[in-house]
């Protein structure tokens, strides 16, 4: 997230550009599944949203290191807003999944999925990311004890795929358990297509967060200045607020 | 070294002397046992489910303790007296991590006998079981000590630590109960498969004791 990188218009531009390439090949382009049929497309939604989710999760961790080594409050808001993405994306990787197990296997949960119960007990812990947060008033605190949660987190992620896949006794028939290597050359384009695109509006999507959180905080530091005895800034208490000094760097 | 065995001695004496914490983990896993043979109607346990019945029981009497584990140090200053001292404050986790193994231990050493009487669990099953346990206490110290300082230092202390520790040992609680199931069968202990479980709980411990060993200094940074 450096200065380099290109404006928000431009990148929402091209989220929209992709992700409209990325339907159109889902759905003109690539073939119908031989088993599935046509709800194997969800397929194309589904697991570029969970990656994402997941490594939102991953890059959060890394973001607190840095907060927790250097101090600076910008990297508390980048893992703030990475994991808040992770779990909007979490949320919507559920659903699809649910959905997906519907309709491939009749139920709306299949405990027979290691991939989709490791997600859900990542996500369970990652959705006690907000209350903690609320629960510590002392912002500076409250931004270390997030960048620890984060951190501690980060590391249960591997622990717990690791272990729920070893309590897998049955080996339920996966649709894609060869991964890339077992998919045809059009499914594996679309998918990658797919892939970039929900890839593009995650970044996208924290970049405006961030870019919101910025203004927001310099509009209270504003107001604030503009009128001493006025309203305070009605910054969330739990979402960090963005230093002064990265606000003009950003957008 | 030296701090740390002062911090547990200390927590072990205040212990001994009000009895707060082990006395009420006892009682409630007792308790806990009697209300899983009504919600369960069964009497005899074995497999999957005495396993079951075992480590949910020890895990929620667990929490009474974690939820406990820094009342003194937010009450009576403990946390600002760690500051001050010019020592590392890394050792007053790792002190907190005996002091709660040594909790949960004593609470196993009571209540799994019990368990095993009321649920006619074979004898011989019991010693490897209590091992078993130990590994399972060491990744609930070591998380506990953790989630216990963010709780004790938040406002919603009783709420947040078992609503952020639950999800944090999920994996803890499928090794320990991937062990546990064969070492509770039926027909007596059946310890051949247990090997990679007790590798994947020792890694457990092993992780989180490293990270909380290393991020706990930021917790009582002021």
């Amino acid at each position: 997230m450096s200065l380099k990188m290109p404006s928000l218009r431009v990148m929402a531009f091209a989220t929209v550009v992709v992700m409209g390439a990325a339907f159109a090949l889902v759905f003109f382009y690539a073939p119908n599944d031989a088993d599935q049929g046509f709800v194997q497309k969800i397929f194309y939604v589904h697991v570029p949203i969970a990656i994402c989710a997941l490594i939102g999760f991953v890059v959060a961790a890394f973001h607190a290191v840095r907060h927790l080594r250097t101090g600076e409050a910008i990297h508390d808001v980048r893992a703030y807003v990475s994991i808040h993405m992770g779990v909007i994306f979490g949320t919507a990787a559920l659903v699809t999944g649910s959905i997906w197990a519907r309709a491939a296997w009749g139920k709306w949960w299949v405990w027979e999925e290691p991939t989709l119960v490791s997600f859900l007990i990542v996500f369970l812990l990652y959705a006690t990311y907000y209350p903690l947060r609320y629960a510590i008033e002392d912002r500076e605190r409250q931004a270390r004890y997030a960048s620890v949660f984060a951190i501690t987190a980060g590391v249960f992620v591997p622990l717990n795929f690791m272990a729920v896949r070893m309590a897998e006794s049955l080996v339920h028939p996966r649709v894609f358990a060869t991964a890339e290597g077992g998919l045809p050359g059009s499914m594996l384009f679309t998918f990658l297509v797919a892939l970039a695109a929900m890839a593009l509006l995650f970044v996208t999507l924290v970049r405006f967060e961030i870019a919101a959180k910025s203004t927001k905080g310099a509009i209270s530091r504003l107001r604030r200045a503009l009128d001493a005895d006025g309203p305070a800034g009605q910054a969330s208490r739990i979402a960090p607020a963005v230093p002064a000094v990265s606000a003009e760097a950003k957008t | 070294m030296a701090t740390l065995r002062t911090i547990l001695v200390k927590d072990l004496r205040i212990e001994l002397r009000t009895l707060q914490s082990l006395p009420a983990m006892a009682l409630f896993a007792v308790t806990t046992f009697v209300i899983f043979r009504f919600g369960l109607d069964r009497t005899e346990l074995e497999g999957s489910l005495a396993a079951g019945v075992l480590l949910v029981t020890v895990l929620f009497a667990a929490l009474l303790a974690i939820n406990r584990l820094f009342v003194a140090e937010r009450d009576e200053g403990g946390f600002d007296a760690i500051r001050l001292a010019p020592v590392d404050s890394a050792q007053l986790f790792l002190a907190k991590v005996g002091a709660l193994f040594i909790y949960l231990a004593v609470l196993e050493v009571i209540a799994l006998p019990v368990f095993a009487m009321f649920f006619g669990t074979e004898a011989e099953a019991l010693p490897a079981t209590l091992g078993l346990l130990a590994l399972v206490n060491l990744g609930l110290a070591a998380t506990g000590a953790l989630v216990s300082t963010i709780g004790a230092n938040s406002r919603a202390r009783d709420l947040l630590t078992p609503l952020v520790l639950l999800p944090l040992v999920v994996p803890l609680m499928i090794s320990a109960a991937g062990a546990a199931e064969p070492l509770l069968a039926a027909g007596g202990p059946d310890l051949s498969g247990a090997g990679k479980w007790m590798a994947s709980l020792a890694l457990y411990d092993l992780v989180f004791l490293l990270v909380g060993y290393a991020v706990y200094e930021f917790l009582l940074e002021d």
